[in-house]
């Protein structure tokens, strides 16, 4: 017993020694000291090197839009950068298309700050702020979905454009040590500046739908930052045809509750597929917006209707649907919320159908 | 066995029992990372400085804490600990001193860790029970060692592809190895001179 514990202590021993030895060679060599990062030809930050751009810009409230928090997982926090980046890494390479890499473009999570840097960055990023927030309601829409209803405290408004996203900030709890950001479309109307909705669905072991599922409760402050992405309604006057499934019924409601106020007459077709009854939720909502909108309707579909659900609309999966309604897609636009796999049938789907790749519109749920 | 002197043990760790030639140890970065001179010399003086570095450490560590405390079956961990803190170290001051070396090197600097010449190095003092001194000459010169041979391998390769057309199939890791055995064949002549073991 004893001959365990000295063991134990050796390797504990010799392990925080070394460690203790690797801060102290950090805090010597590591801090490059100052480095200035011009943006647009601009402004300038000077700040401390050494961490990655995208940690030490979010530092000076430049928000950069990011799903994984900074892992190299997602490629959504490109930034233009003209000089001071170094080589291209790795870690970057199959994120970046080739005129994106003649164009510049880093991942700003693996580039280091270790010299002076200009970088370029979209104008409306400098509108992304930081939002503290208090939690209004929480509401179960399925089984594993649930709405959340955020007041805003600090601003007290936001403004957004229908179909945008914010990032929410896990704070450290069980599931994990720092802080991680996570990315969810709001749901609610734009014209509500001082609350917003987000639709969140539960997935096992995900560090922030664990978080809002299991944690969060009414009362609670919450952290955000936003609102990002291009995603939302063009300005044609072209057939509208959206799809979406799961949770990705959010930016579509916030796009179609905005049309609604505005009485738009474009003609809209919703496609919403869902496994079983059970997965269907906001129907009441939008037949009422089909009362509202005269050229709008709702088609949602079940993959797997149950016996229990006495369904008597659409069957099959969402593509199928959208295959039997949809003769003629070449003057229409789409905008579609999903996972990747529906994404993917979908936009196949619509291509055969004539409708040309750039009137499709989507936000991938990675 | 005679006792070798720090610098007899240095020269035959070099020449007549270069671990990378004879023992075939840290075979992957010597293949990976051989292709260019420079990198090659940036490597080698890496791990010459973690093999020198980590052999006195690791053999301190053995003397004065595994032994005393009969913990002598816990070296594989404490030596690959030890050896992996002298990476990070050696990564930051490398990132720090020459970044076009750092990005050169990529992903092969972390690997060091694992370069199997290193820990080899540190077991082999402790089973053939060397002295500080002559655990001092051993790391120091199985880190020469190794970077002699990368870097005349380098030398090799950066010619080969300059100059020789190498048969199709041969090409890339084919004809590496062939020079890899080639050179081993060579240092085998140095055999003799002085015996390690």
């Amino acid at each position: 017993m004893s001959s365990i514990l000295t063991a134990v202590a050796v390797i504990c021993a010799i392990n925080t020694a070394l460690a203790i030895l690797l801060l102290i060679a950090e805090a010597l060599i590591v801090d490059t000291g100052e480095c200035r990062i011009t943006i647009n030809g601009e402004k300038e930050l000077t700040v401390n090197g050494g961490r990655s751009l995208l940690a030490t810009l979010k530092d000076e409230q430049i928000f950069i839009p990011s799903a994984c928090g900074g892992r190299g997982s997602c490629g959504l926090c490109k930034v233009a950068v003209r000089e001071g980046a170094g080589p291209l890494l790795p870690t970057e390479t199959p994120w970046l298309t080739p005129e994106e890499r003649k164009a510049g473009i880093r991942l700003s999570c693996q580039v280091k700050v270790r010299r002076d840097l200009s970088i370029k960055i979209p104008d409306e990023l400098f509108s992304v702020r930081q939002y503290s927030t208090k939690v209004e309601d929480i509401t179960d829409l399925t089984h594993d979905i649930k709405q959340v209803t955020l007041k805003l405290l600090d601003p007290p408004e936001i403004n957004f454009k229908a179909g945008q996203f914010i990032q929410i900030e896990v704070p450290p709890y069980a599931l994990t040590d720092e802080p991680v950001y996570r990315a969810y479309s709001i749901s609610s109307d734009p014209a509500e500046k001082d609350r917003i909705e987000l639709e969140i669905r539960y997935v096992p072991n995900g560090i922030c739908t664990t978080y809002v599922h299991k944690r969060l409760k009414a009362g609670d402050t919450v952290t955000l930052n936003g609102p990002y992405g291009e995603f939302g309604l063009s300005d044609s006057d072209s057939e509208i045809i959206c799809i979406a499934g799961g949770s990705g019924m959010a930016p579509i409601k916030s796009v179609l509750l905005e049309m609604a106020r505005a009485a738009n007459p474009r003609r809209c077709r919703y496609f919403f597929g869902a496994r079983s009854g059970r997965d269907l939720f906001l129907a009441d909502l939008m037949r009422s917006l089909e009362k509202k909108l005269p050229n709008f309707s709702f088609i949602p579909a079940l993959s797997s209707p149950q016996p229990e659900d006495r369904w008597d609309g659409e069957t099959g999966m969402v593509t199928e649907v959208v295959g039997r309604h949809v003769k003629d897609a070449s003057r229409a636009e789409a905008y579609l919320c999903g996972s990747p796999l529906m994404i993917d049938a979908c936009v196949k789907l619509l291509r055969e159908k004539g409708m040309p790749e750039d009137k499709i519109f989507y936000d991938k749920f990675a | 066995m005679q006792e070798l002197g720090f610098f007899a043990i240095l020269f035959s760790a070099v020449f007549t029992n270069n671990i990378l030639l004879t023992n075939y140890l840290g075979m992957c970065s010597f293949l990976g990372c051989s292709r260019e001179i420079k990198t090659a010399l940036g490597l080698g003086s890496a791990v010459i400085f973690v093999t020198a570095a980590t052999s006195v450490l690791n053999w301190l560590v053995y003397a004065f804490i595994l032994v005393p405390l009969d913990l002598v079956y816990l070296r594989f961990i404490v030596f690959i600990v030890v050896i992996a803190a002298f990476v990070q170290l050696v990564e930051m001051i490398i990132e720090r001193v020459s970044e076009p070396l750092y990005n050169a090197l990529g992903i092969f600097l972390p690997l060091i860790t694992v370069n199997c010449a290193i820990l080899g190095v540190s077991l082999f003092m402790v089973i053939r029970e060397y002295t500080f001194t002559q655990a001092a000459g051993y790391g120091l010169g199985s880190g020469a060692g190794w970077a002699l041979a990368i870097v005349a391998m380098a030398g090799i390769r950066q010619r080969l592809a300059q100059r020789s057309r190498i048969p199709r199939g041969l090409e890339g890791p084919g004809i590496a190895l062939i020079i890899a055995g080639t050179m081993a064949l060579a240092f085998m002549g140095f055999n003799g001179m002085i015996n390690l073991n």
